[in-house]
C-alpha cells in the first residue's frame, strides 16, 4: 500500500500519523529539511540497496576462492571492492558458516544492520522477541525459523554493540556444483546472511 | 543507561513471528519518519550515539509497547527540541513559530546518493588511542557499570568473563560521544562469552556470544 495514508481524511489518521506529518511541514517550512532529498532517501533503500547486494557477495565468495579469502581477512575492503559502500556498512566484518560453526546476528541494544549489503532490517530483527532471546537462546530462535542444527554445531551469536557490522556467509548448498555466481545469488536469502536461515537448497531454486 | 533497549537474555517478549511478505516500511508515516531521521541527521546537529541515547530515553513501557518507527520519531523530537531547531509546540502545530536555528549543512536531493555512500566511519588512526589493553587471546571481565548515561555494555555481560576474539582496531568511544561530543577513541575488540558464563547452567549447548567491547569496559581477568 505504498499511497496509504495520503488519501484519508484527518479524522482516519492516527495520532503517530499526524505527528509525522506536522514534523515534515515543520521541518520543511524551517528549511532544514530538503522534501525531494526525503523522497530520494525512500527511493534509495526501496529500489536500490538491499540483501541482493549481500547475495552478490555471497555468490562471489562461493565461486572466487581469492575473493573469499580477502572477504574474511578484510570485509570492509572486499565488499567495498564490489560497491557495496556507506552507511551502516563502513566496517564490515563477514562470518562463515561451517559444519562445525553457525554464526548468527542481532543488535540486543537497537537495532544495528549491515545496510549497503542487506538493506533495513525487517520488523523482527528490530523487535523485543528477537532482540531479547538471540543472545541466550539462539538454537529456540532458530527453531522458530525452521532451522534445526546438530547438537554438536557451535552456535556463535554476534551482538552489534559497536560500529562494526556482521554478515553471515552461509554454506554453499549441495547439488550446485558448476553453477555460475549468478545462479547461485538466487540461493542466498536475507535470512542467510543475518544467520537466522541456511542458503536456499538448489531444488527451491527458481 | 540501563533501560527497555537493553533487551539480551529478557523474557516473555512472545514469538519472534517473522512475516515473508513483509514490506519494507508498513505505512506511508514510517517512510517519512525514517527520511526525516535521516535527513535531519545530515544537519549535524547531533551524533549517532546521541541520537540512540534519545531514543532508547524512552519509558520504558512506553518503549516496548511502541514499533520501531515511533522509536525514531521520540528521538527526533527530543533532539530537535534539546537542540532549540524546533519547540514542542511548533512540532504540535506544525507550523514555524520561532526563526529557524542556523545548521551545519541540509542534504539536497541530488547529494542523497553519494552522501550515503560515503558514510562515515567511526574507526580512527590506531595511533589516537594508547596501545590496546589487551591482545588476542586475552581473558577479561566485563566491568560492572551501570552509567544513567548511554553506554554499549549491554547488561548480560557485566561482571562476566570472557575471551577477546578480534581486535577491531580504534573506534569512536560512543559513552563520551553521547555525553559530550567527545571522540575518545580507544581499541574495540570482539569479546567470546560461553553460555554458561552468561546464563548459568540452563545455557544451550555450545552457544556463545560475541560483544563487541571498548578498552573502558573491561579489565583483566
Amino acid at each position: 500500500m505504498p499511497h496509504d495514508g495520503h488519501d484519508h481524511s484527518h479524522s482516519e489518521l492516527t495520532e503517530t500519523e499526524l505527528r509525522v506529518r506536522a514534523l515534515e511541514s515543520l521541518l520543511v517550512e524551517k528549511g532544514y529539511v530538503d522534501p525531494a532529498a526525503l523522497d530520494e532517501l525512500i527511493d534509495t533503500y526501496e529500489t536500490k540497496v538491499g540483501p541482493r547486494n549481500g547475495a552478490a557477495v555471497v555468490a562471489k565468495a562461493w565461486t572466487d576462492p581469492e575473493f573469499k579469502a580477502w572477504l574474511l581477512e578484510d570485509a570492509s575492503a572486499a565488499i567495498h571492492s564490489l560497491g557495496y559502500t556507506g552507511r551502516q556498512g563502513e566496517d564490515m566484518v563477514a562470518l562463515e558458516n561451517t559444519p562445525d560453526v553457525h554464526n548468527m546476528v542481532v543488535c540486543t541494544l537497537c537495532s544495528c544492520y549491515p545496510w549497503p549489503v542487506l538493506g533495513l532490517p525487517p520488523t523482527w530483527y528490530k523487535a523485543a522477541p528477537y532482540r531479547s532471546r538471540a543472545v541466550s537462546q539462539p538454537r529456540a530462535v532458530l527453531a522458530e525459523f525452521g532451522v534445526e542444527l546438530p547438537d554438536d554445531v557451535e552456535v556463535r551469536v554476534w551482538d552489534s554493540t559497536a560500529e562494526t557490522r556482521y554478515m553471515v556467509i552461509p554454506m554453499r548448498p549441495a547439488g550446485t556444483e558448476g553453477w555460475d555466481a549468478e545462479r547461485l545469488a538466487a540461493l542466498v536469502n536475507r535470512d542467510s546472511m543475518i544467520g537466522t536461515a541456511l542458503a536456499t537448497p538448489a531444488e527451491g531454486a527458481a | 543507561m540501563n533501560g527497555a533497549h537493553d533487551l539480551g537474555g529478557d523474557h516473555g517478549h512472545g514469538p519472534i513471528a517473522p512475516d515473508p511478505n513483509e514490506p519494507l516500511f508498513h505505512d506511508e508515516w514510517e517512510r517519512r519518519c525514517f527520511a526525516l531521521t535521516l535527513a535531519m541527521g545530515f544537519t549535524g546537529q547531533w551524533n549517532i550515539d546521541q541520537s540512540r541515547y534519545a531514543r532508547e530515553s524512552m519509558r520504558p513501557g512506553r518503549y516496548l509497547e511502541t514499533t520501531y518507527y515511533e522509536h525514531w520519531l521520540h528521538g527526533l523530537e527530543v533532539l530537535l527540541a534539546e537542540r532549540g531547531l524546533a519547540s514542542p509546540a511548533e512540532m504540535a502545530a506544525g507550523a514555524q513559530q520561532e526563526p529557524a536555528k542556523p545548521v551545519a549543512r541540509i542534504l539536497e536531493a541530488d547529494d542523497v546518493a553519494a552522501a550515503l555512500a560515503k558514510g562515515g566511519s567511526a574507526r580512527r588512526a590506531d595511533a589516537s588511542a594508547g596501545p590496546a589493553k589487551f591482545e588476542l587471546g586475552a581473558v577479561v571481565r566485563a566491568r560492572n557499570i551501570n552509567p544513567p548515561s548511554h553506554t554499549r555494555v549491554p547488561r548480560y555481560v557485566r561482571g562476566r568473563r570472557g575471551r577477546i576474539e578480534k581486535v577491531h582496531g580504534v573506534f569512536v568511544f560512543p559513552d563520551s560521544h553521547a555525553a559530550t561530543g567527545e571522540e575518545q577513541p580507544q581499541w574495540l575488540y570482539a569479546v567470546r562469552f560461553e553460555g554458561r558464563e552468561l546464563w548459568g547452567p540452563d545455557a544451550e549447548a555450545g552457544a556463545v556470544a560475541y560483544v563487541d567491547l571498548w578498552d573502558d569496559y573491561l579489565d583483566p581477568a
